[in-house]
């Protein structure tokens, strides 16, 4: 037997696991429902000001990880959970997973030099 | 004392006869302190001596009584009847290949046992006059609960990737290749990870975490192996880093 | 006498509805296609604010569609069981002995809930809550 590889996938497993444990809940109180339930007023999210944090160096560093980790976390892990619903073509959804994985993070990436 | 009438179901498979196995039940009238081990050598006693099944303590500490009951890995010399219905179905250990009725194939798990180098690799190795590798409780301490496994293989039966992947090396092996990574006076683990390291080792695992739940030595190998990922992986990097220095 | 092992086959996609633990975990791993949606939106309201004031406004509109809050309420109740499974497994995966004892698991969990609670009301009042 030789050892494998999977470290290299594994540590972003875990380091985005972790982060989107910590990260992940308040995301998506604070984007997806605060406005509609009232805690927070539509201003909070007005252009200028998620553009400013967008363009600070600080929050392109959190967005990126707040992209990069979970995506290669959530990747990784539907991998896994498609051969735990029988689906056994590893290589074929390896290839899916990660590519849209990958894909997230240049887009990110790409905005994020640039905006 | 009180008599208690239970239906065992039990997998029946005879090789030499059967093409396939099949449940045949038995009426046992049980004592209230007795374990389903005790109802199973009622009926080889009375009932059925073609009954075939492994035990030997009958006190939770060999390991050999490990089957299915009611779908539950378990020591049948642990299941007390007052826990469990009137109506128990018993079957061999699952994701073994069946023997003979109650009896599974264990050899592939004894290979996997061996393949992990479970002895220890000491820095030098010490004669009997050079005196003894000294350890202090606290280095005892770390590696003590990985000790107890008493290789009754639940944790294989508990194991959904080791069901649909038997080269699997799994928990047991795995937890027992941890005993000895974790020992003070070894320093063999660079070298177990030829196979604790490999695709058909931890990487196998997707912490269902169901062979610690199962465990009835509180061995935690699920924990064993998250461990080993972690380690396994700094020691990933640090070779590509530092090429050779863990050889 | 002869030997003739036979080996029971489990299914393959079917074999986690079997028991509890498993339901269980396969929630635990189907929380990855959420938070995974969750990082595509991101990744789009990304875009839509480097496209200009006018694809925000239109972002941000859509986010507030009831489609958008029941996504992002299953979405939220998938990210905390993936919060809550993960921190409680961590004294698994890195137990920290002190001394002759080993830390009990609760001071370890209990330190990444607290971790996240700060995170989490720092993040809230960051943004105005």
């Amino acid at each position: 037997m030789a050892r494998s590889h999977k470290p290299v996938i594994w540590s972003l497993f875990a380091a985005g696991g972790t982060f989107s444990a910590f990260v992940t809940p308040v995301m998506i109180l604070i984007t997806g429902l605060a406005i509609g339930f009232g805690l927070l007023p539509a201003e909070a999210l007005a252009y200028e000001r998620v553009l400013a944090f967008v363009q600070h160096p600080i929050g392109k560093a959190f967005i990126f990880l707040a992209v990069f980790l979970p995506a290669w976390h959530a990747a990784h892990r539907l991998r896994i959970t498609a051969h735990d619903f029988g689906i056994r073509a590893d290589t074929v959804v390896m290839g899916i997973c990660y590519s849209l994985a990958a894909l997230a993070t240049v887009m990110t990436v790409f905005v994020l030099l640039s905006i | 004392m009180t008599e208690r009438q239970i239906d065992l179901e039990i997998l029946r498979y005879d090789p030499d006869k059967d093409e396939e196995p099949a449940f045949q039940t038995y009426r046992v009238p049980c004592h209230e302190d007795w374990v389903v081990l005790d109802a199973i050598n009622y009926i080889k006693d009375e009932l059925d001596r073609t009954l075939s099944y492994r035990w030997s303590c009958h006190m939770a500490v060999c390991g050999s009584c490990g089957m299915m009951i009611n779908g539950e890995p378990t020591l049948s010399c642990k299941a007390f009847l007052r826990d469990l219905p009137d109506r128990i179905r018993v079957e061999p250990l699952a994701n073994f290949p069946i023997e003979r009725d109650l009896v599974v194939v264990m050899d592939d798990f004894m290979d996997k046992l061996a393949s992990v180098k479970p002895y220890l690799v000491p820095k030098e190795v010490k004669s009997v006059e050079d005196g003894s590798y000294l350890q202090s409780p606290a280095q005892l301490k770390k590696f003590k609960q990985y000790t107890l496994c008493i290789n009754c293989t639940l944790c294989y039966a508990a194991c959904p990737q080791f069901a649909h992947d038997d080269s699997f090396v799994g928990p047991a092996a795995l937890a027992l290749a941890h005993r000895y990574n974790l020992d003070s006076r070894d320093v063999g683990r660079r070298a177990r990870e030829d196979v604790v390291a490999s695709n058909a080792g931890i990487w196998e695992c997707s912490f269902v975490g169901a062979c610690s739940d199962v465990c009835p030595e509180h061995v935690d190998p699920a924990g064993a192996i998250q461990q080993t990922k972690i380690a396994s992986t700094v020691d990933y990097f640090t070779d590509l880093v530092t090429p050779g220095r863990g050889k | 006498m002869s030997r003739k092992p036979y080996s029971r086959t489990v299914s393959t996609t079917g074999w986690w509805l079997d028991q509890p633990r498993y339901i269980r975990y396969m929630a635990r791993e189907v929380s990855c296609v959420l938070i995974g949606a969750y990082t595509g939106v991101i990744v789009i309201g990304l875009m839509r604010l480097s496209d200009g004031p006018a694809a925000w406004a239109g972002f941000l509109e859509a986010l507030q569609s009831p489609l958008s809050i029941y996504f992002h309420l299953l979405a939220l109740a998938f990210a905390l069981y993936h919060t809550t499974t993960w921190f409680n497994v961590t004294p698994k995966a890195m137990p920290v002995q002190v001394g002759e004892t080993q830390l009990p698991g609760i001071f370890i969990i209990g330190a990444h809930y607290a971790g996240w609670v700060v995170v989490s009301a720092v993040a809230l009042y960051l943004v105005g809550v």
